[in-house]
């Protein structure tokens, strides 16, 4: 689903650049779930936005679904296969946009008919009732922020769902709710996930692998089994497991 | 509706500031009314808009409410002080100045209304088009306005009333090609911080072009500081419009503009004060009363600032 290899990231020109990503390379097959984790500023969300294409300055090879991305440009094709949920649901909503407004919108950039029946079911999907259709993000709480940006996500019926710590900026109680819901609609939809977390515990519950990063680099892959058992080849990520617990 | 909720009925208030409305009419007349009760609870922004209210009221019904004509002259009663036949006096030509004061809101009016029109429509595009294209469209657009703004306001609105002709159309236009730089640069600053936000990161990997995201999505957060400012501003046109009128540049006699009425009772300011301090407190209370209700529409519409 999900092939990248020799990604560089940058950010600026020289001799202000900075390497956010040095030379990544993983895969993700169908309805797998991969999870990259790392401290901040290990490069972990930059390469989700580079595969999103927010980002443009960088190299190498990015493949979703058998073809090859180029720069910060996407097809109509690309946000129907891939979409993404980002890390602040108070940032990431239109402050003048009620929920029906940005779920129409997203229906219609993707070319979807029967718009009020689709709303309805997008927002069964996440678990807000009726209800919530024609409120703003200042009438939601953090949690009902983020279940709306999903159901925004899952608008284009995607295949492969970029999550950007889709839980941090949330309290506790909350995490479990939206870690659940994401996990169910993984299993009802068929989705792939790549999800970054610094959450070695939120990885450990949603996904299957996970790639340890550091500053920049990949510096081990591993299975969720592996995680569990605390059994890191690497100095460092033995260093990280043992710092979670 | 759903059975439960009209089985019981709800008044009208519950129902505009019903947290779950039932339909996109509802959400937006319940924010509308949101609005409404932060503004009102600014008693002196209510006093502003009373006035302004008041003032177009008088705009409107002019020719029924002035006691005389504007223009009708009687020079046996030239500069009468106010008194129970002329409330406000009279000028040089025996005019009534109430009622060239009440005529007299028209032309303000006019003013005001047709700069606050251009200047933030062109102030806005050209910021939110500068700050959402960067690289050298936003040089090219922002050098502009920094040319219009290194002028002196009332110089450059001079120069251009020269070149065009004395004349209120001119003098409008005069001012409205001079206003719009601040605003330029206010939508050019906000889009600045709008257009790396999250949301529209998410509209684009919806597909949205460029002009959707910058209709859709950035002007309507640009809309409202536009306004606060140019309510804020409207003192400002005002004086400006009455200077030019006061260098006899804008409106052309006999018209009752308020500043060519202080110009006119400049020569008699010290005998008879009440033919300039008229007008001059009129320009006084109606720039007071755009300021009160900027005031107001900062603390409804200015995101920043919004309770949240």
């Amino acid at each position: 689903m999900l092939n990248v290899s020799d990604l560089d990231v940058w950010f600026g020109d020289p001799p202000d650049r900075v390497d956010a990503v040095r030379d990544a390379a993983f895969s993700v097959s169908k309805g797998e779930s991969f999870g990259l984790v790392g401290e901040s500023g290990s490069g972990k969300s930059t390469i989700l936005r580079a595969i999103a294409g927010l980002i443009d300055s960088w190299s190498g090879q990015i493949e979703v679904d058998g073809t090859r991305i180029e720069g910060a440009r996407r097809d109509r094709a690309f946000y129907k296969t891939v979409q993404m949920v980002f890390q602040d649901p108070y940032a990431s909503l239109h402050p003048r946009h009620s929920v029906d407004a940005v779920l129409s919108e997203a229906l219609r950039l993707q070319g979807m008919g029967d718009i009020d029946r689709r709303i309805t079911r997008l927002l069964e999907d996440v678990g807000l009732g009726k209800g919530f259709r024609f409120r703003y993000p200042h009438q939601l709480s953090g949690g009902q922020r983020q279940r709306v940006a999903i159901a925004r996500a899952l608008a284009a019926e995607p295949r492969l769902l970029l999550l950007d710590e889709p839980t941090s900026a949330l309290d506790v109680s909350v995490q479990a709710e939206i870690l659940n819901l994401l996990k169910e609609l993984r299993e009802e939809h068929g989705l792939t996930y790549v999800m970054v977390s610094h959450d070695l515990a939120v990885v450990g519950h949603i996904c299957d692998r996970l790639a340890v990063m550091q500053q920049g680099q990949i510096v081990e892959i591993m299975s969720v089994d592996a995680l569990r058992r605390g059994a890191g080849e690497q100095d460092y990520t033995r260093h990280l497991i043992a710092a979670s617990q | 509706m759903s059975e439960t909720e009209l089985s019981r009925p709800i008044s009208r208030r519950e129902w505009l500031l019903s947290d779950a409305p039932q339909s996109r009419r509802q959400a937006q007349l319940g924010a509308l009314y949101q609005g409404w009760l932060t503004f009102r609870a600014n008693k002196l922004a209510m006093f502003g808009l009373i006035i302004l209210i008041l003032l177009f009221g008088m705009a409107i019904f002019a020719p029924w409410l002035a006691p005389q004509s504007p223009f009708s002259q009687n020079l046996a009663d030239r500069l009468q002080p106010p008194s129970a036949a002329h409330w406000l006096g009279t000028d040089s030509f025996g005019r009534d100045i109430l009622s060239r004061l009440i005529h007299g809101s028209r032309i303000t009016l006019f003013i005001v209304g047709t700069v606050a029109l251009i200047a933030p429509v062109v102030g806005l595009l050209i910021g939110t088009i500068a700050g959402f294209a960067g690289g050298w469209v936003d040089q090219l657009l922002m050098r502009i306005t920094d040319i219009f703004l290194a002028f002196p306001k009332l110089i450059l609105a001079l120069a251009f009333v020269a070149a065009l002709g004395p004349s209120i159309g001119n003098a409008v236009l005069a001012l409205a090609l001079t206003a719009w730089p601040p605003y330029a640069r206010l939508a050019r600053a906000e889009t600045l911080t709008i257009r790396n936000a999250d949301y529209i990161a998410a509209a684009r990997l919806q597909g949205a072009g460029p002009m959707r995201l910058l209709i859709r999505h950035i002007w309507p957060l640009c809309v409202s500081s536009l306004i606060v400012r140019v309510a804020l501003d409207m003192a400002g046109i005002i004086l400006s419009a009455a200077g030019l009128g006061f260098l006899g540049l804008g409106a052309q006699p006999p018209m009752p503009e308020w500043g060519a009425m202080i110009s006119d009772g400049r020569i008699y300011i010290l005998d008879y004060w009440w033919v300039a301090a008229m007008p001059g407190l009129a320009i006084f209370i109606v720039s007071l009363a755009f300021n009160l209700l900027g005031d107001g529409l900062r603390d409804v519409l200015d995101p920043k600032g919004a309770k949240e």
